[in-house]
């Protein structure tokens, strides 16, 4: 049996979805953009074109609901399926989006080479199912810092990208960038490679750029996640219930504005939900109450039969010290128990606003350990028990035994370095603290990382993209070098 | 207890209705219009101020304080006005252009409004223009900012190199703060002063117009 883990009575589920729809419905969501309205009242919205403000009737939220894809694929730079969302499997996927970088320095900007650090190390975590734009490379322009984030995860990395526009305009870029990585608009519809992030402004209002990406993702069937980040207590009810109807009101009419230019576009119903803490005014997403949200929100994403995301596996220290490995741990593996599809955040400390590889490493870990749980406890070749007794009490321990062999790798997880198991001879002999293991292990991962085989000319295609861009924004040379050889790396 | 205790206490408590009411009694006491705003409203929002400092209290506790006050500043402002009393300065706030993140400026707001001072909020996305021109019009000698994307934090830089160009920097100074920022940066950027926080701000602009 998978375990499934509910905070949600199946009666709260419905009160919820059903108040969401409500406020849909009398309270409206204020749209600021006009050509959105117009499309919204063609379907039977009721719109003031005055306020913004649009009235979303329930025929109207569940004919959206329904042409909203149950499931969908993603596929990485070669083309290869990677994510099946919404099948019951769960994926984990970094943070993104930082302003900056944490390592033994302290705190800092990053630069393009920790970008490629990151993709490269990334690329070899076996528990993270995607890359995302984990943080912003502050050596370029900051208006294309958007998508030359996304032109250094496609150069360098194999896994999908969750990613997401600083600004209006990116989209035409990032979107030129995904299409030369599959040949064809109609083939990266077929083979999505991204997903974009979409939040609405909480409280239940859409700003004119935010429905630009949406209108432009959904147009090309580019799988988007809507997120809303409500803050319990400061934007969004102090009660957890309070907090989930606004947030499944914000959400549903993300979707009804997607479903309504592109019935079918793919999404995932997210969540980025914080506690405000009264205290110091912070926005805890390290909270137990967030990772509550987070897992109720999932709980009514499925119920309305679409696959979910959260932002869960992050931290609000500063550090990737004990409270950051308490905080991920505690959200990486509630958000494995509840079965959120696309789990966010490994890496991410700060509020989300640092990114540490130091803390990436941990967290790949602790996602190996989520994954492992998820997976449950199963009946193998263990029914009847006695003949395996009889050989234990025979050999005096199982380590040869042929079941032990045939489930061992199946039945148990193995983390490390960063988890320390070692004995205390080991221990005595090598006593290096988590970080130096850390580091130690990203230098060995990066080591390792090989650039994935990609047709000919794709990589100069992408960087010829990239550097027009940069020069319209003032840059006249891409600070990171186009590589002859992708087998081997720049330091 | 003394009246203007009594004025303080209840603010501390955040008692707009009992602010208004022993207000009234002050004033009918005759005790001059400053020494109510000074020895009752404002002595109140201070121990407020170093109470929220030191999280003894939270911000929803600061927030009552500060409508108790502003309960009580209805009152008293027409005899300020008629005593020559001055207001205590008015704050141009805002999130540059291209930003959307409200939720830190509002709460700077909030502070410099318990603190006494006039906040004209032109909200987000606010072009450089519009900054300089309210302060103009306004005469308001502060101009706040506020940013959260590395995108739109250099368009501080375009009302800081605006006000020099019309010469209103010395007369006008800007306090920025957002989590992108630093002192550094702010600097960088022709910022007067940084903020890390909103308490720090409401000191800033304590300091400014001092
Ligand atoms: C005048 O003097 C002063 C003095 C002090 C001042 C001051 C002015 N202003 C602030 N301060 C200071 O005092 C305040 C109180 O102590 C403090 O204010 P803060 O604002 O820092 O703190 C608040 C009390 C609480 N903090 C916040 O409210 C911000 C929290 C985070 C999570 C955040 C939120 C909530 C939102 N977001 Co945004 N968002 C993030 C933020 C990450 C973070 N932790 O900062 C950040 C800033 N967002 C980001 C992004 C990417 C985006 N967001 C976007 C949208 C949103 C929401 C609408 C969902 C929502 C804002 C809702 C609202 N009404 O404001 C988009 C951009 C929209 C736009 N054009 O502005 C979008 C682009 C996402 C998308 N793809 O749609 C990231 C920035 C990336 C970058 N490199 O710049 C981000 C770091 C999160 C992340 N890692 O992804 C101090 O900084």
């Amino acid at each position: 049996m998978q375990p499934i883990l509910t905070f949600l009575s199946p009666e709260l589920t419905d009160r919820i979805i059903a108040e969401g729809f409500t406020l849909l419905g009398e309270t409206g969501v204020y749209i600021d953009s006009p050509g959105m309205q117009e499309r919204l009242a063609g379907l039977g919205a009721r719109v003031d074109s005055g306020s913004g403000r649009v009235r979303l009737p329930e025929t109207l939220v569940e004919r959206c609901l329904a042409s909203a894809p149950s499931s969908f694929s993603l596929y990485d730079i070669t083309g290869e399926e990677t994510h099946r969302f919404g099948t019951g499997t769960v994926y984990y996927t970094p943070g993104s989006a930082a302003l900056y970088i944490t390592d033994e320095a302290g705190r800092r900007r990053p630069s393009t080479d920790d970008y490629i650090a990151y993709v490269t190390l990334t690329d070899t975590l076996e528990n993270l199912a995607s890359q995302s734009t984990a943080f912003v490379p502050a050596d370029v322009p900051e208006t294309i810092s958007d998508s030359y984030r996304l032109f250094l995860s496609l150069l360098y990395g194999r896994k999908p990208v969750v990613t997401g526009t600083f600004s209006r305009g990116s989209l035409r870029i990032m979107k030129a960038l995904q299409t030369a990585v599959r040949g064809s608009e109609a083939q990266l519809k077929l083979q999505p490679l991204c997903i974009f992030t979409c939040c609405p402004n909480t409280p239940l209002r859409w700003t004119e750029e935010t429905i630009d990406t949406l209108v432009s993702c959904a147009g090309s069937l580019i799988p988007m996640e809507i997120i809303s980040v409500p803050m319990c207590g400061l934007i969004s009810p102090v009660t957890l219930t309070g907090t989930l109807i606004q947030h499944t009101a914000e959400n549903i009419s993300g979707i009804v504005m997607a479903q309504a230019v592109q019935p079918g576009t793919p999404l995932l119903y997210g969540c980025c939900a914080a506690v405000h803490d009264m205290r110091y005014s912070t926005t805890s997403m390290g909270s137990v109450e967030s990772m509550m949200l987070s897992c109720g929100s999932a709980e009514i994403g499925r119920k309305l039969g679409l696959p979910t995301q959260a932002y869960i596996t992050v931290s609000d220290a500063a550090l990737p010290d004990i409270q950051a490995g308490v905080e991920s741990g505690m959200g990486g593996m509630l958000a494995a128990l509840t079965g959120i599809s696309n789990i966010s955040g490994p890496g991410m400390l700060d509020y989300l606003n640092s990114f540490s590889l130091e803390k990436l490493v941990m967290d790949n870990e602790i996602c190996g350990m989520g994954l492992r749980a998820r997976a449950g406890i199963q009946p193998r070749d263990d029914f009847p028990a006695a003949p395996l007794m009889a050989e234990l009490f025979r050999e005096k321990h199982l380590l040869l035994s042929e079941h032990t062999r045939a489930f061992l790798r199946d039945e148990h997880y193995f983390p490390g370095p960063v988890i320390d198991r070692r004995d205390t001879a080991a221990r005595e002999r090598d006593p290096a603290l988590w970080s130096a293991r850390a580091r130690a292990e990203i230098e060995r991962r990066r080591a390792a990382y090989a650039a994935p085989e990609l047709p000919a000319g794709l990589r100069s295609r992408l960087y010829d993209l990239m550097s027009r861009e940069a020069a319209a924004n003032g840059l006249d040379a891409l600070p990171v070098p186009l590589q002859r050889d992708w087998r081997h790396l720049p330091d | 207890m003394e009246l203007l205790d009594r004025i303080s206490a209840a603010l501390q408590q955040g008692n707009d209705a009992a602010v208004l009411q022993y207000t009234g009694n002050a004033i009918e006491a005759g005790i001059p219009a400053s020494d109510i705003l000074n020895r009752g409203l404002i002595a109140g929002m201070d121990v407020i101020g170093l109470k929220f400092k030191n999280q003894e209290i939270f911000l929803p506790d600061v927030l009552l304080a500060a409508r108790a006050m502003n309960a009580g500043m209805g009152e008293l402002k027409p005899l300020l006005m008629k005593a020559g009393v001055k207001a205590k300065g008015k704050v141009v706030l805002g999130t540059v252009a291209g930003d959307l993140h409200d939720i830190g400026k509002n709460l700077v707001g909030i502070m410099l409004k318990g603190a006494g001072y006039e906040v004209i909020d032109l909200g987000t996305d606010v072009p450089a223009e519009r900054f300089i021109d309210t302060a103009v019009t306004e005469d308001a000698p502060v101009i706040g900012m506020s940013a959260l994307l590395t995108t739109t934090m250099p368009s501080m830089r375009d009302v800081t190199a605006l006000l020099a160009g019309r010469g209103l920097n010395t007369r006008i100074k800007t306090v920025v703060g957002g989590a992108p920022l630093s002192a550094r940066t702010a600097a960088e950027l022709g910022a007067d002063y940084y903020a890390g926080d909103a308490a720090t701000a409401v000191d800033i602009v304590n300091t400014i117009l001092s």
